[in-house]
């Protein structure tokens, strides 16, 4: 079992007792909730006649279902009209600070908190959405969570959960030019399996993690669930703390120096314990894309699709699912397969830098005239400081259209969807079956780099041949 | 797919009921309830659209749809079941089609503690053993009583062991898979607690 690690330390502190079954009740530091999740929970805290514990703890925003196109009320879809209004309501009725389309500080949930500083060091942070694993690039131990617990939370502010045991990721060296952190995770997530973080929360740690800047180490956490891990987190250190200070609810004046000191004691011991330690090079990473429909069947820029007889026993089901579903032939190239639709957006790389790294590479370049391209910002913050630095108008001059912010094209629950078999690159988080909206439509996972560069061409493309 | 919706409440230790088996590894949960199905501000008709899109894609032949498998409520997965978005719309979706208990290689955890916090027992069993009873499931019917206390399973010609985390039988036996009740008890310790949270101080 392990000891003394980040993870140890923050669950010690928020475990409130041993339950009868065995699990431990555990108390929730910051509760984030969106509009899909959410209406369920407050509906049975009506049935049951609670009320919200700690209306301060909880925070709201909308990013699921809101159109990217045109974000004026009431919207289009009757539907995502009726949810929009359902969370306004409960949030009005309980007291819930809620940042609305307009606020400036809407977005989606995983962009919009760590932005206002709400995401922070050694708390427990839980929502009703699996990529609750981002904020643990910030030392927090952050996980999804169902509408049950979403209502346990509201009401009691704390869950049951057994506790997870701990993986350190040692990532030895650093990523090569034109690598980036969307990679190194598909890498990991390859080399790891897909269920293999069940039951444990995963320490990402190591010189390439170090190097990593905050927003790369989000996109990083992001993905733990991917690999099976609920919880991904990284250990604290001066980036973090740079990147929190001055934030609208980052501790401030005589607070900011109780809050380092405090801050700096989470991380892990030298002499921590953990239940298992992988090591990975990752200055042999390529660009990764992946292939088929789990973020595990991913493979470097420059290799084929894998042969059956190539993959473990375990992997192969899955494998002939995918070879059928994706159309594609097993030993063929990655590179150069023709894409439709490209999407730069989501929790897992719809930020700021991840803007700035794609309008590097579509400036004066243009998008493919096969090619429907669209960007969308993770947040209202993240707009407007793109629209500062003019990379709107890369995009836009590139042949891109540039939406409003939301999860948009990563789940497609607005309009923003795949029509029939078409091939996406995507800057998003899940390839799965049906994951952009046509129960047929294919997506490859990649870094938005990758995205800009297969944008151009029209077909998945080493991005290191667009960079100096 | 049962036509009425009673949810499972109290004590559950036994649960008797038709198998229905679905193969694949790494099932997620896209696929159990599309996204698009997720825009509703409560579950009531998630039932009918459980597996839609791989259902529309088998024409009649997945076995949500096989004649046989309609009146069915213990579900035969294979690893890592329920994998991906953390939508409690799944478990809701499965349980209103008549879901009440399932046995499979693998879970994703999310998705296991959205089961246990409705009321599904999910058990597993190493993967051979899935694989025979899926296999003798798909050539007969089979009818098979669980006895969550005992952790076992057995039909007029099978009888076999399941595992299941002790606590998480402990508490479909107490009754306390419904945690909010519990949760509730301790409310003067959560307080306390709460108050000694560093970084309350702090904002």
């Amino acid at each position: 079992m392990s000891q003394d690690t980040l993870f140890d330390k923050v669950w010690d502190l928020h475990k409130v007792s041993s339950l009868p079954g065995g699990s431990d009740q555990i108390l929730i530091g910051l509760h984030l909730i969106h509009e899909v999740t959410s209406p369920q929970a407050f509906g049975a805290l009506k049935d049951k006649n609670l009320k919200v514990k700690f209306p301060d703890r909880t925070v709201a925003t909308v990013d699921h279902i809101v159109p990217t196109d045109n974000q004026s009320r009431p919207f289009k879809d009757n539907l995502a009209e009726q949810m929009i209004e359902t969370l306004e309501k409960n949030c009005l009725e309980h007291k819930i600070r809620f940042f609305n389309i307009g606020s400036g500080n809407q977005g989606i949930v995983h962009v919009v908190a760590p932005e206002l500083g709400l995401t922070q060091p050694g708390m427990t942070i839980a929502c009703g959405d699996s990529h609750t694993s981002t904020h643990g690039a910030f030392g927090s131990i952050a996980f999804g969570i169902g509408t049950s617990q979403v209502r346990d939370v509201l009401a009691t502010q704390t869950i049951a959960m057994n506790k997870l045991k701990v993986r350190q990721i040692w990532c030895e060296n650093q990523l090569s030019n034109g690598v980036y952190a969307k990679d190194l995770v598909l890498h990991i997530i390859n080399k790891l399996g897909v269920k293999a973080g069940v039951g444990f929360a995963y320490e990402f740690s190591g010189p390439a993690i170090n190097a990593l800047s905050m927003e790369e180490r989000m996109t990083i956490c992001n993905m733990s669930i991917e690999g099976g891990a609920r919880c991904g987190y990284i250990n604290p250190d001066e980036k973090t703390f740079s990147y929190i200070k001055n934030k609208l609810y980052a501790p401030k004046n005589e607070h900011w120096e109780k809050a380092l000191t405090w801050w700096k004691s989470l991380k892990s011991d030298e002499d921590s314990i953990y239940d298992d330690v992988i090591k990975i090079d990752t200055s042999k990473i390529e660009p990764t894309v992946t292939w088929g429909i789990t973020p595990g069947q991913s493979i470097g820029i420059n290799q084929q699709i894998p042969l059956l007889d190539e993959l473990s026993p375990n992997d192969k089901l899955v494998a002939e699912e995918a070879y059928e579903y994706m159309s594609f032939i097993p030993g063929q190239s990655i590179k150069d397969i023709p894409v439709e639709v490209c999407f730069i957006g989501s929790c897992t790389n719809g930020r700021i830098s991840d803007l700035r790294i794609a309008a590097k590479i579509l400036k004066d370049k243009k998008v493919s005239k096969n090619v429907k391209a669209f960007v969308v910002p993770g947040s209202e913050k993240v707009a407007n400081e793109a629209k500062q630095e003019g990379l709107d108008q890369i995009f836009k001059d590139a042949g891109f259209q540039w939406r409003e912010p939301g999860c948009s094209m990563c789940l497609a629950m607005n309009s923003d969807k795949l029509i029939g078999n078409q091939v996406s690159a995507s800057s998003s988080n899940r390839n799965f079956k049906g994951r952009q909206g046509s129960p047929t439509g294919r997506t490859l996972l990649m870094s938005p780099a990758m995205v800009a560069a297969a944008a151009i061409t029209g077909k998945v493309s080493d991005v290191r041949e667009f960079i100096s | 797919m049962k036509s009425e919706f009673t949810p499972p409440i109290g004590k559950i230790s036994q649960i008797t009921g038709k198998c229905i088996s679905l193969i694949g590894n790494d099932i997620d949960t896209d696929r159990i309830i599309p996204a698009r199905f997720l825009k509703c501000v409560n579950f009531d008709l998630l039932g009918k659209s459980v597996f839609e899109d791989d259902r529309k894609t088998l024409k009649g032949r997945h076995p949500f749809d096989l004649e046989e498998n309609q009146d069915s409520s213990i579900l035969i997965v294979n690893s890592n079941f329920g994998c991906g978005s953390s939508r409690e719309h799944a478990p809701q979706a499965l349980i209103r089609w008549g879901i009440r208990a399932i046995i499979g290689e693998s879970f994703a955890e999310i998705f296991y503690s959205n089961c246990i916090a409705i009321g599904i027992p999910c058990f597993t069993l190493p993967k051979k053993s899935i694989q025979n009873i899926q296999k003798y499931n798909i050539s007969k019917s089979l009818l098979l009583e669980i006895d969550l206390k005992n952790s076992s399973a057995k039909s007029i010609d099978l009888n076999f062991n399941l595992e299941i985390k002790e606590s998480t039988k402990n508490m479909f036996l107490s009754g306390e898979w419904d945690a909010t009740g519990t949760l509730l008890e301790k409310s003067s310790l959560v307080e306390r607690k709460f108050k000694e949270l560093p970084y309350l101080k702090f904002s």
